[in-house]
């Protein structure tokens, strides 16, 4: 499909809210509130459930269990002492909030970032990637019944990862590693030897990953058909990321904002043909595949100079009044940071905008009328981190 | 690619009797917002997502922003007749004097929107929109029923900022409890001494409640509560 072909114009106002389904009129309704202990809700977060029998006829989304206002700390201190506080957000990809933050920054302030901090970046982002759609196939089968196995293959891959981010930034999770104008600390040849290593491993994992489950007949029947979302929907709702890509609609930041240096890069988006749950684990294997297309690329031709700009400000780093919007392709969707500066040490305004927890607007539209045992899938295959959700 | 005057010239013309404004922003990033009137603002939301020209079918961010009060002083020079004895002669003399004037700004809550177009492949457009005051004019047109994206982020605005979205479909508390009375986003936000409530506070919790009493006026003992 097209770019643009999911518009339909003039749709009365109200199409996009969620249907409304009548119970059969046998027997009684149940209401369950699924969570906030539920094993498969990835943290805190609960689901008020109207049931018919197995049949979800409502579905609320219930949030806050985590929630700690961060973007209330971020306004009460300094721009650079935020940095940290952003690996909390979606703490399995650190790296990429790390540089949707920067970004924001350095728009904000005007600052370049050097040639070789632009390659490190994309290699640790492309990493994340890697290791974040891994393991969210692994949760996705684990919530499926395939106990421990999948989810086991994943985290063995997202460990050699996570060791290579130890190994560079001091942290395996809470990196705190990007900064305004560049990076903390630079790389070694034997960094880049290892990261070759492991990236040279990889595709050998997707293969098998791929063997053991794209034509398994119960990861077929059970998600083929699943949970469906419609394209037009899934632009209004602000869905981002591989859940978007899966309907058809081949928006990817990374092609559209040209940030970073991306476009150096000859990558392609993959996209989903039904909007199911079989193509959101579809689009992330495809993702995979091409991240790994990446990696090669830029680890062979990165090139040497400074990491960070010499013009940066560490110190006393007060950008001039203004504002301003910045945003990446992080692996769960289209990850935001909006800042407004009035010219002191610490901005005025520090909103996140959080891609788990917009993704979830449709979860209502995703479910209803399915079992309560795919509402689990369904939930699962939007891939989220409540540290996000919640912030 | 549209600049930000080319869209507004192309709201005036599809929605007529708007009123809009640019504000521009000093900023490198040079994302320049468009400031409209609320009671126009769901007729230029919807002109945006309507447009074929212009297609912004994608509401990326929706968030508030609190602006207190502002006190401004402003120089202020005016000229007076004054008496004054000159060489021992009384002489009526034009004297220029320049006055400090200090006034007050009225502080509101602002719901800035960034739009993008998945179609042509640009933006953001920032839209935004005042309320009255800081109090009891707090509402806003919701903007949800023309973009679904909005329902989560205009409840976290009601929620954080309190903005109240008439139209919203559902529009309750999504980060803090029901029970819950302010609005932690807000500038001049107080947090409660304990969030947990004893009837015999102690240790920290009592040294918050006794240095707040002690601040307070008295006769307002028990408002810090």
């Amino acid at each position: 499909m097209k770019i643009g072909e999911f518009v339909q114009e003039n749709k009365p106002l109200g199409w996009n809210r969620p249907p409304h389904i009548e119970p059969d009129g046998e027997g009684e309704l149940l209401e369950v509130a699924m969570g906030p202990h539920h094993p498969s809700t990835h943290g805190v977060f609960r689901m008020d459930l109207a049931l018919d029998g197995e049949r979800v006829i409502k579905l609320k989304p219930v949030f806050g269990y985590l929630h700690r206002n961060h973007e209330k700390i971020g306004e009460g201190q300094s721009y650079l002492a935020s940095m940290p506080f952003t690996d909390r957000l979606d703490y399995i990809c650190p790296l990429t909030n790390n540089w949707a933050y920067a970004l924001a920054v350095e728009k904000l302030a005007g600052q370049e970032v050097p040639e070789r901090a632009e390659y490190i970046r994309l290699i640790l982002a492309e990493l994340t990637r890697v290791q974040n759609h891994a393991s969210a196939i692994g949760f996705l089968l684990q919530e499926m019944g395939a106990s421990g196995t999948p989810l086991m293959y994943a985290f063995r891959e997202r460990e050699k990862i996570l060791d290579l981010f130890e190994s560079l930034t001091g942290s395996r999770m809470m990196c705190n590693y990007m900064r305004f104008g560049g990076c903390r600390v630079d790389i070694t040849d034997e960094w880049v030897k290892a990261a070759k290593k492991v990236v040279a491993g990889l595709p050998r994992f997707v293969d098998e990953f791929e063997n053991l489950l794209a034509s398994n007949e119960i990861l077929m029947a059970r998600t083929q058909g699943m949970g469906i979302l419609k394209p037009d929907l899934a632009v209004n709702a602000g869905i981002t990321g591989p859940m978007l890509r899966a309907t058809g609609v081949g928006y990817d930041v990374r092609k559209v904002d040209h940030y970073g240096i991306y476009d150096r890069f000859n990558f392609r988006v993959p996209v989903g043909a039904v909007g199911d749950i079989y193509d959101r684990y579809s689009v992330r294997i495809l993702e995979i595949r091409e991240s790994l297309k990446m990696l090669e690329q830029a680890l062979n031709e990165i090139p040497g100079g400074p990491i960070m700009d010499a013009k940066a400000k560490i110190r006393g780093f007060r950008p001039k009044p203004g504002e301003a919007y910045g945003r990446i392709e992080a692996p769960k969707g289209e990850l935001g940071f909006y800042l407004i500066s009035d010219g002191g040490p610490n901005p005025y305004r520090y909103r996140v905008r959080p891609p788990s927890l917009i993704n979830l607007t449709v979860l209502e539209d995703m479910c209803l009328g399915h079992n309560v045992a795919d509402v689990v899938l369904i939930f699962g295959s939007v891939d989220i981190v409540l540290g996000e959700v919640d912030r | 690619m549209k600049t930000v005057e080319e869209i507004k010239a192309a709201i005036e013309a599809g929605v007529p009797g708007v009123e809009i404004e640019i504000v521009p922003n000093p900023s490198p990033s040079g994302q320049h917002s468009l400031r409209v009137a609320p009671r126009h603002a769901f007729a230029v939301a919807k002109f945006l997502h309507d447009d074929a020209e212009i297609a912004l079918d994608f509401l990326s961010n929706a968030t508030g922003v609190d602006w207190l009060d502002k006190e401004v002083s402003e120089k202020v020079k005016s000229t007076r007749t004054v008496t004054k004895m000159v060489d021992a002669v009384e002489q009526t003399v034009e004297e220029t004097v320049e006055e400090t004037v200090k006034r007050t700004v009225p502080g509101y809550l602002e719901a800035v929107y960034h739009f993008y177009s998945v179609q042509k492949k640009y933006g953001p457009v920032v839209l935004r929109m005042r309320t009255v005051n800081r109090t009891d004019q707090v509402d806003l047109p919701s903007l949800t029923p023309i973009y679904r994206s909005a329902e989560f982020q205009e409840r976290e605005i009601f929620d954080l900022f309190g903005i109240v979205f008439t139209g919203h479909p559902d529009l309750r508390r999504i980060m803090m409890w029901d029970e819950f009375k302010d609005h932690p986003m807000r500038r001049d936000y107080v947090s409660p001494d304990d969030f947990e409530y004893e009837p015999t506070p102690h240790d920290e919790v009592l040294a918050r409640v006794q240095a707040r009493q002690a601040a307070s006026a008295p006769g307002q003992e028990g408002a810090a509560q």
